[in-house]
Parts: structure tokens; C-alpha cells; sequence
């Protein structure tokens, strides 16, 4: 299908040097990012205008793409729930308010594709570029699309991520709504902690996909599929080998998983069941203490799956069952939001 | 050979109809759907019009079999009665019966409801009701649309601005051409909001008088609301059952200005490219195609740049050409969408539409948009430009089938 040669990642922790030895620990209502260092790749007069959210989506993109020594890639495409928050919550504030100074910036940098034609602008990329939406289906239609791409022989490469921002006036909202903990919580103790809702969280992935292996690739992607549910309900056990039996395997040829718990008491059992009917055999692995919960956090999920696969290790901070000395040679990540929008990522060692 | 992409169903509601049928009317009568504002109360009311769905939320509720219920938005009833008539129209009876997936664009959601709840939350955040907000995201009115319809398959939605529902049916086609799907509704929704209306207006890029596109006097772009949905339908499905066809979508092209987050290039070097990857990929030389559905939203920058493109693209062979959002008001997220439908009632009925408002030609481009409706004419292609900021260029040739 495709290889991933090169992945970019903005999150709560520094991963700039490999897998940090012991993961940095908070104590919040939402797992910020660590700042970027976009100084490398955004001129400091252009930075000024833009919002926290593009800079961080030009900096991962521009790491995903010096990650894979690509310069120009043959398509850009984002998947955002929320795009920028905070430009939209500055506009909502201003507008009706007679206000004739009129700065047009909040209203520019609201746009949800704002991110991906930032990166256009900053690669001069005159290539297919294109943004989805769709709650936990946003950065998966964005991976699925690149894939198309050079599936379909419109592209050799794709560069395909999820990003989402968290602001103060959006975590209280969903927290009043119930899909964050009322209380703060430890990133690193999150699975102890039995209470409702999830860690809310913030971060940027980005991928380089491209047809053939290189140097620096990870991983070689072997399917992504999404599934609907219109109310909670887990993932059906002939769905689970449906998807992996179009790609040819079986769910004993799973030797790792990579799961989105957050923490939720009312919805981590969703992954108890995944990992316990099928997987039984299968490493365990988690993700969303790096991320905490957001619409594309999956992305980080898919990073953490391709980081074990290309290093031929799996960092006992993720470690949640199984061995951790055994290279994994298939990787399943598995990823849902709140019961409704689940999805699938088959990825195998080259 | 790439497969063949048909389509087999429209569906369409916005300022000048509530459905196709009085959309064609409104286009052959050259009625505007452009008048006042009358959705909410704003300070700009009176300052600018706007081209306003002729129906308010309560008759959408019941239009849709939802009188009385909360948690329905603007843009998803609009995007659902739209859906609903594509479906009905492609004479599909069980849609389960094939992969069908469903895609739709929206540049703000829910907006009109989250904005009402952040008036109050803004000044308390003890205040605004939480049901206001629930569906703010962009996703809410496409998944509302897909239960309507009852498409399980496949859902997303994608927000490129103004160009987002063409690429709705770029990414069909390609869903269906890949094998993924059998068909796809693809298509857009936007609801008039406070927020583009005030968004729109920090640019100074909102006409007083009511969009003028490619006149020389242009002063903005004209706010409209709708929705608009194509069902896309594969090569094989369509001979299995027999289908009416009502058009190909034999072309598209996606490129990028990568210029400014919103002016377009003065050489419109995004859009040149959009035009040239849809010629390349339909095999059709630019005098092939027999009428343009230009982007033309009344700007100064967007027309300018758009007559600069298409005189390189087509060069002494430029097809009659003309904005259609002088009738609809420019409808953003369904944009897209809305054109499409009106390029495959043009195909269908030999129709080259008037520009309305037309008075004066630009003095940089030696070229002018139709200004009286054009009746009985081979339509064979019609090429349609989305143009979104962000220089996300998009266009679609749908051809006669």
C-alpha cells in the first residue's frame, strides 16, 4: 500500500531525541503541548501572525518532511475536529460589538484548512491539498485520502496529519458537557484513576507517506478503516476480522496493540474487550498519557506504532501487557471516541 | 483508463428554491434569491443583504419529520432535505443494498447555534445552554445527514472554505474509483451565521448593494445559505441496475495557490493549474468545454484573478462563462455542490445562465460573462470552479452522458 518514511510530533513530552527515559508528569486539567521550536522552519515576521495551532502544524509537517528528506511532498492533507479554537473563540467575542477597528486575522486563521494551506504557503506547494473534519474520523479520512493518492498513482508521496488545539473556554465547555474529568489528573497514574471522563489533551502529528521504502522509513501501512456507531457500542468481533482478513491476516498474526485508553471510566472497557477477545496474545501498549484526549489524537497512537516498529522496541512507559523485549513485527492501532467513531490502523515491519 | 464516475441523483435547497425543480424556475425566470436579513438580529441588518433559504428553522424541523426537536441545526436540516432529494432522485429504494458512503462539506457547522451560546457564555461562564453548543463541530450535520438517509458505510466531512464541496465529490469519485465504495452522496451545507457575516465584513470584501461578479464597479461578495448534494454512482452499479445517468464527472483538478491565506495570486497561478489537471484528467482540449460556472464571487481580487486564469487556460477559445452567485449569494461550504447541480441542470436542459447584475467589463481581462439567458444550446461540458482562501482551488467538469 504505502510506507511511512518520516512523522513529525508535537506533545506533552519531548520526544525530539527518541523516547525520553522517563516521561515528563503532569498534574492538570489538560495535557498541554510542549512549545515548538518553530524558529527553524517559520520566518519570525510570519510566525508573529499566526495562531499557537498553524505554527504548530507547519513545525510537525516541516519535521515529518526533513524526517523523510522529502522537500516538496506530492499532497498535504489535514484532519482537524476543531481547527482553531482559539481564533474562532476571538471572533465570537468581537463580532455584533460595533467594533469598526476590525482585525480580520481571527476570522483568516478560524478556517479549518488554514493549517493545511499554511503549509502550502510555507513549501510554496501548488499540490492536492485538502482538510478533514470529522470528529474522530478527521485525522483517519485525512490518512485514508493520502493513501488514495498514491494508491490511485496521483502521488508518489503524501503528507497527511492530525492536529487539534485546547483552549480554556473549550476544555470548560467539555467538561460541563461530560467528556473531561472534573478534576485534575495525573498523566502518568491515568489508568488508576477510575473516574468518568477523559484526560483532555492537545497535539500534532504529521506523516510522510510515500509509495516505496527509503531509508528512513518506519513501517508499511497495511489498511485504515472507520467505524460508525450511532450509539456507544465496541467494535464487533466480525468486523475486527473483516478488516484484517481483506488485508490477509489474522488476528494471531497481531503481535502488538496500540490502544486509545484515556482514562474514561465509562469507556476504557471498550479496550479491555478489544485486546482481551481476539488479542489475547498480543503486547499491549498505550498512547494518550503523551497526548491526552482529543478528536485527532489518534494520529499519536499511529506514531507510537511506527516509533516501536522502525526502533524493533517498545518503551516500558507504554507497556501496559505482555513483553516488552520482543520485537513486534504487526502492529494494530486502535483507537475510539466515546463509543461512536472507532478506527483501525494495520501497520507491519519491513 | 481511470473507472467512470456517473451521476445518478441531485438534490438542492438554497435562496432561490427548495428544491430542484424551483431552483430551475427561479434560473430560467432570472429570480434572484438575494433580499434582507431576517434569520437573527445583527448590527449589520439593513447594511447588507443577504441570500437567505426562504424558510424558517421550525418548517425545516417539519420538512425533515423533526417539529419541535432541539437538537437539529440549520445546516444539518438544510443539508438533510437537500440529501434527502439527491436520494430520491437517483431512484435509490434500499441504500444498504450497496457500499454507499456519504460525504459532505460545511465551513462553520453548527455555528448558528454554538455563536448564540457563546453571546451568553462569553458574559457568564455559569451561562448559555449546553445543548446550544453540542453540535458545533463540524461533523454534527453530517452524521444528522447520514442517519436521514440512512448511510452507514462510510462518513466524513471536509472544510477547504469555499471550495470544500467540490472536493466532497473529487474524494467520492476517487472513494469509488478505488474500489471503496459502490456510491456516494456527496455534496455541502452552510447556514447563514452572525459569525461569517461578521467574519466577512472584517475583510471588507461584503457588497452593500448585492454581489456585482466580474463588473468592473464589483464592491464584495454576497452571504447565501443552502445546501446541495450529487449522488455519485460507479460504472458498474449504474449498468446492474439500469440507471438514469444525468451527467459524468469526467474531470476534476486540486491545486494549491500557496500565495496568501486569502488573496488569490494576480496570475491566479492555483487556479490555472485546478482548470489544467481537470482538462488533463477529462482528455478534453479547453474548446471542448461549452460553458464555465465561474467561482465569481464579486470581489475585486477573486475575479480578477480567475479572468486572468481562465483567459491563459482557454486563450482565444474562452466558452460562455457566468457567476451564478448574483441568483444563490455565495453559500461557502455548499458552494461547491450548489454549481455542480446547476452545471447537470444545464447539461440537461441546454442552458448557458445570465450573470446577473452585469453592467461594465472589467478593462483588465477582454473577456465577459453571458448576461441573458441562453436556452436550447449543446451543453456537452461544463467546467465549474471552487475557489476557497487558503488558495484551495477546485474544479469539476461534468459532462453529458
Amino acid at each position: 500500500m504505502a510506507y511511512i518514511n518520516g512523522i513529525g510530533v508535537i506533545s506533552s513530552q519531548d520526544l525530539s531525541r527518541g523516547f525520553p527515559e522517563t516521561l515528563q508528569e503532569y498534574r492538570v486539567d489538560f495535557l498541554p503541548c510542549l512549545p515548538p521550536d518553530y524558529k527553524r522552519f517559520i520566518n519570525p515576521i510570519a510566525a508573529r501572525r499566526m495562531s499557537r495551532l498553524i505554527r504548530m502544524g507547519i513545525t510537525s509537517a516541516r519535521l515529518a518532511l526533513a524526517d523523510a528528506g522529502v522537500e516538496m511532498p506530492e499532497a498535504i492533507i489535514t484532519g482537524t475536529g476543531l481547527g482553531s479554537v482559539e481564533e474562532t473563540e476571538k471572533l465570537l467575542m468581537d463580532m455584533d460589538s460595533g467594533n469598526t477597528l476590525l482585525n480580520p486575522t481571527p476570522f483568516i486563521q478560524s478556517t479549518y484548512n488554514t493549517i493545511s494551506s499554511q503549509i502550502a504557503i510555507n513549501l510554496k506547494c501548488h499540490h492536492y491539498n485538502s482538510t478533514y473534519v470529522h470528529r474522530s474520523f478527521s485525522f483517519e479520512s485525512a490518512f485514508m485520502d493520502a493513501l488514495m493518492q498514491i494508491g490511485e498513482g496521483m502521488a508518489d508521496n503524501a503528507l497527511a496529519g492530525g492536529i487539534d488545539e485546547m483552549t480554556m473556554m473549550h476544555l470548560d465547555i467539555m467538561r460541563k458537557v461530560g467528556h473531561w474529568k472534573q478534576a485534575p489528573a495525573s498523566n502518568i497514574t491515568l489508568l488508576q484513576d477510575s473516574t468518568p471522563g477523559a484526560l483532555a489533551g492537545e497535539g500534532a502529528a504529521f506523516f510522510v507517506l510515500g509509495k516505496e521504502p527509503s531509508a528512513s522509513t518506519y513501517c508499511k501501512v497495511e489498511g485504515i478503516d472507520m467505524f460508525h456507531r450511532d450509539s456507544p457500542e465496541g467494535l464487533g468481533e466480525q468486523e475486527i476480522r473483516s478488516f484484517l482478513q481483506s488485508r490477509g491476516y489474522r488476528p494471531d498474526d497481531i503481535d502488538l496493540l496500540v490502544l486509545g485508553y484515556n482514562g474514561d471510566s465509562c469507556f476504557d472497557g471498550i479496550y479491555d474487550r478489544f485486546a482481551g477477545d481476539l488479542f489475547s496474545s498480543a503486547t499491549t501498549t498505550w498512547f494518550k498519557h503523551l497526548s491526552g484526549e482529543y478528536y485527532t489524537a489518534s494520529a499519536m497512537g499511529l506514531w507510537l506504532g511506527a516509533f516501536m516498529l522502525k526502533n524493533g522496541r517498545i518503551p516500558s512507559a507504554v507497556l501496559l501487557r505482555g513483553d516488552a523485549a520482543t520485537p513486534a513485527h504487526r502492529v494494530l492501532v486502535y483507537n475510539q471516541y466515546r463509543g461512536e467513531y472507532h478506527s483501525l490502523f494495520l501497520l507491519s515491519a519491513i | 483508463m481511470p473507472k467512470r464516475v456517473f451521476i445518478t441523483g441531485i438534490g438542492i435547497i438554497s435562496s432561490i428554491g427548495n428544491t430542484v425543480n424551483e431552483t430551475l424556475d427561479s434560473l430560467l425566470s432570472g429570480r434572484t434569491g438575494i433580499g434582507g436579513i431576517t434569520l437573527f438580529p445583527t448590527i449589520h441588518q439593513g447594511k447588507f443583504p443577504l441570500a437567505e433559504v426562504k424558510l424558517p428553522t421550525s418548517a425545516l424541523l417539519e420538512m425533515t419529520g423533526h417539529a419541535g426537536e432541539r437538537c437539529y441545526t440549520r445546516t444539518a436540516l438544510l443539508g438533510m432535505i437537500a440529501a434527502a432529494e439527491a436520494v430520491r432522485s437517483a431512484g435509490i429504494h434500499d441504500i444498504r443494498q450497496y457500499r454507499t458512503g456519504l460525504l459532505s462539506a460545511t465551513t462553520v457547522g453548527g455555528m448558528e447555534r454554538s455563536e448564540d451560546f457563546y453571546r451568553e457564555f462569553l458574559t457568564d461562564a455559569g451561562k448559555g445552554r449546553l445543548r446550544d453548543v453540542m453540535n458545533h463541530d463540524c461533523a454534527d450535520s453530517t452524521d444528522r445527514i447520514a442517519r436521514h438517509v440512512g448511510v452507514k458505510d462510510f462518513v466524513s466531512t471536509i472544510s477547504t472554505a469555499c471550495s470544500s464541496s467540490a472536493n466532497t465529490l473529487m474524494t467520492g469519485a476517487e472513494m469509488i474509483r478505488s474500489g471503496k465504495l459502490d456510491r456516494v452522496i456527496a455534496g455541502g451545507t452552510d447556514a447563514a451565521t452572525r459569525f461569517t457575516l461578521n467574519g466577512f465584513n472584517t475583510l471588507m470584501i461584503l457588497d452593500k448593494g448585492g454581489c456585482r461578479p466580474f463588473d468592473e464597479n464589483r464592491a464584495g461578495l454576497t452571504l447565501g445559505e443552502g445546501a446541495a448534494f450529487l449522488v455519485l454512482e460507479s460504472e458498474e452499479l449504474v449498468k446492474r441496475e439500469h440507471k438514469a445517468i444525468l451527467a459524468e464527472l469526467t474531470g476534476y483538478g486540486n491545486a494549491n495557490d500557496a500565495y496568501h491565506q486569502t488573496a488569490s495570486s494576480p496570475d491566479g497561478a492555483g487556479a490555472v493549474m485546478a482548470m489544467s489537471l481537470a482538462l488533463s484528467m477529462s482528455r478534453l482540449k479547453p474548446q471542448d468545454i461549452s460553458y464555465i460556472n465561474v467561482h465569481g464571487t464579486g470581489t475585486q481580487n477573486n475575479d480578477l484573478s480567475e479572468g486572468v486564469a481562465i483567459e491563459q487556460v482557454f486563450g482565444d477559445h474562452v466558452p460562455p462563462f457566468s457567476s451564478t452567485k448574483a441568483f444563490t449569494g455565495h453559500t461557502l461550504g455548499a458552494a461547491g455542490a450548489v454549481e455542480a447541480v446547476l452545471a447537470v441542470l444545464a447539461i440537461r436542459h441546454g442552458l448557458v445562465y445570465p450573470n446577473l447584475r452585469f453592467e461594465t467589463p472589467m478593462k483588465e481581462l477582454h473577456i465577459r460573462p453571458e448576461t441573458t439567458l441562453q436556452k436550447g444550446l449543446d451543453i456537452r461540458h461544463v467546467l465549474s470552479n471552487s475557489f476557497g482562501f487558503g488558495g484551495n482551488n477546485s474544479t469539476l467538469i461534468l459532462s453529458k452522458a
